[in-house]
């Protein structure tokens, strides 16, 4: 009660030292950033949510846009084919990441969050892939890929006209190889979280822990794992989120198609391919939104609870 | 000591080998990380070794095998062939006055979010938190649309739209990673003690003084490591400029590298070289600035 009495009581004293001048300094600088921010972020979610309940090719002006209600949506779900497997592909990318990048991240922060020699070239190692663009990791797996020059071909002994194994171009094997790489790069990214994570709980958790008789796998899993909870919601919000926004990586390599069909890349298809659709583009737009809304919002909530807390 | 292995492994190899328990598990865990992260360089190796090849030369042994000559002849050819530096310079142009614009307009929000309390503070932040969180492909198609009906002035874009132009891919790189930045810097910012800013309003110091001598200075630590970040983030990016820019030779040199591998690059040994010279600028500042890029990361997962 007392700190709430006296958060209420600063701002109005703080406020007083501000000149006129400064009241304007400081509206533009909240101004300007925010409203960049909302034009061309948050108006255009807007604008997709509207144009989700349209027909429009984008050809004759605002007005040739015609309300057809709940029909994109119907048609995305009972007449659209590439949607349902677009969706199971993007369900499996985030299986993969979750149950197997993941995880792996995490176990090589667990193992390197000791003092051990060569540490630091192992983190090096294991992180070179985020830094790397997607797009690039793209070539990368067709070089690794290729049919006849490829290194995964040339090793199996598969390179030759008859043998080949068409990594890329077979759409029950393609996505396989893809998310291969899509977790090579995730796995260094959840590492280094974990890294921060487990640096920031507190060593002495752990000894009374082990004090009382717990073993290793004890201490992670119920003292350490648990003592890291912001970072495990931000490690899952962020697997969910690559998960939603995986792109690059198939463009790059087929421009999304035949088993590598993503709802990102039917989004996208919709809006500059030959035909522009751009209300069904718009629909499939908004059923990525609220996937990712069903995500960023109770992260946001957690974590700005604790916030205003503090405030 | 505390030097046991949490994986099974470890723990079977210490129960067998009691004499030197403080060493087998050591030996298990480093054959287990090195042999991991050979498996994990192999991919960017292979594509360095393929480079390295002349075609002559892999066409002859094969791709597996020892090479006859080896020779930086696909780097020159890919440099020149698809005329590279055209390339770097439009991701300069791009990437540059973004980075700029990104840390000054967040840690211009940041401050007043952070050393004044309004009433929005905490729902702006949420917007800003969660629009950096959106996955592109949501508001692309309104975007897109947007980009067209805009006009630019003539000496911000030779086609007078925000689409097709440096200005437009600029902007919208701005509005996104802002919201992350803003995060970051309202949680640094927060950590600097309030009576230093109102020790400076006291003293008869403006706002925007308070805010460039005081608390700007201050904030070097997570500027530099967001810098950092920002950089190949906006060097990395393959989607905005591949949609909203739509003359190839503007394209920056990320999303360009698809269209001239089609055109140029004829053999996989010039795509290796090529994949790497686009790759090299954010290989270099992550070797160089390895510690500034890895807090810029844990500064935005840690707090907060």
């Amino acid at each position: 009660m007392a700190s709430r009495a006296t958060t209420l009581a600063t701002p109005r004293k703080r406020l007083s030292l501000l000149t006129g001048p400064d009241k304007v300094v400081l509206a533009l600088m909240l101004g300007v950033p925010t409203a960049i921010h909302l034009f061309l972020v948050w108006m255009t979610t807007l604008g997709s949510i509207v144009l989700s309940f349209t027909r429009w090719n984008g050809i004759g002006g605002l007005s040739a846009i015609e309300p057809i209600g709940l029909k994109n949506y119907t048609d995305i779900f009972t007449i659209y084919p590439p949607f349902w497997p677009s969706l199971a592909h993007n369900l499996l990318w985030l299986a993969v990441l979750g149950i197997i990048a993941t995880p792996f991240g995490m176990l090589l922060a667990v193992l390197l969050d000791r003092e051990i020699s060569g540490s630091r070239f192992y983190q090096s190692a294991f992180f070179l892939p985020v830094v790397l663009s997607l797009a690039i990791i793209g070539f990368i797996v067709t070089l690794v890929f290729a049919p006849e020059q490829g290194l995964v071909n040339n090793l199996l002994g598969t390179n030759k006209p008859g043998t080949l194994i068409d990594w890329l171009g077979d759409p029950k094997l393609n996505l396989w190889a893809v998310l291969l790489f899509a977790s090579w790069r995730h796995a260094g990214y959840i590492m280094i979280l974990y890294l921060a994570g487990l640096k920031s709980v507190d060593p002495s958790l752990r000894e009374a822990a082990s004090i009382d008789g717990a073993n290793q796998r004890q201490v992670f899993f119920r003292v350490v794992f648990p003592a890291m909870q912001p970072i495990n919601i931000v490690v899952l919000v962020v697997t969910i989120i690559e998960a939603l926004r995986a792109f690059d990586l198939v463009f790059v390599i087929n421009k999304g198609r035949n088993g590598l069909e993503l709802i990102s890349v039917l989004v996208t298809n919709n809006i500059i391919g030959e035909a522009s659709r751009i209300g069904f583009g718009s629909a499939l737009a908004v059923i990525l939104l609220t996937i990712s809304l069903g995500v960023i919002v109770p992260y946001l909530v957690r974590t700005f609870r604790a916030e205003a807390r503090t405030l | 000591m505390t030097t046991q292995v949490a994986t099974r492994t470890g723990a079977l190899v210490t129960t067998r080998a009691t004499k030197r328990r403080v060493r087998w598990p050591r030996v298990v865990l480093h054959t287990f990380l090195m042999a991991t992260a050979l498996v994990w360089l192999v991919p960017v190796l292979w594509a360095l070794y393929t480079s390295l090849r002349p075609y002559s030369d892999t066409a002859e042994r094969g791709y597996v095998s020892l090479p006859g000559v080896l020779s930086l002849q696909n780097y020159v050819n890919a440099w020149n062939g698809a005329d590279l530096p055209h390339y770097y310079v439009n991701t300069l142009i791009v990437v540059i006055p973004a980075l700029i614009l990104t840390l000054l307009l967040s840690s211009f929000a940041g401050f007043v979010v952070s050393r004044f309390n309004f009433r929005w503070n905490l729902a702006l932040l949420m917007v800003f938190t969660a629009g950096n969180l959106l996955p592109q492909q949501v508001i692309i198609t309104p975007l897109y649309r947007l980009y067209l009906a805009l006009p630019l002035p003539e000496f911000l874009s030779d086609s007078g739209l925000f689409f097709d132009s440096y200005a437009g891919i600029i902007a919208i790189h701005v509005a996104f990673q802002m919201g992350f930045c803003t995060f970051v810097l309202s949680n640094y910012m927060k950590t600097i003690p309030r009576e230093l800013t109102e020790a400076a309003l006291v003293d008869g110091a403006s706002v925007w003084r308070t805010f460039w001598n005081v608390i700007a200075p201050l904030c070097r630590p997570p500027l530099a490591a967001l810098a950092t970040l920002e950089f190949t983030w906006i060097y990395n990016d393959f989607f905005w400029a591949r949609v909203l820019m739509q003359t190839g030779a503007k394209r920056p040199i990320t999303s360009a590298l698809s269209d001239l591998a089609g055109q140029f690059f004829t053999d996989n040994n010039l795509i290796a070289a090529g994949a790497i010279l686009v790759a090299l600028p954010t290989i270099l500042v992550y070797f160089l600035l390895q510690r500034q890029f890895v807090r810029g990361l844990t500064l935005g997962a840690t707090k907060g």
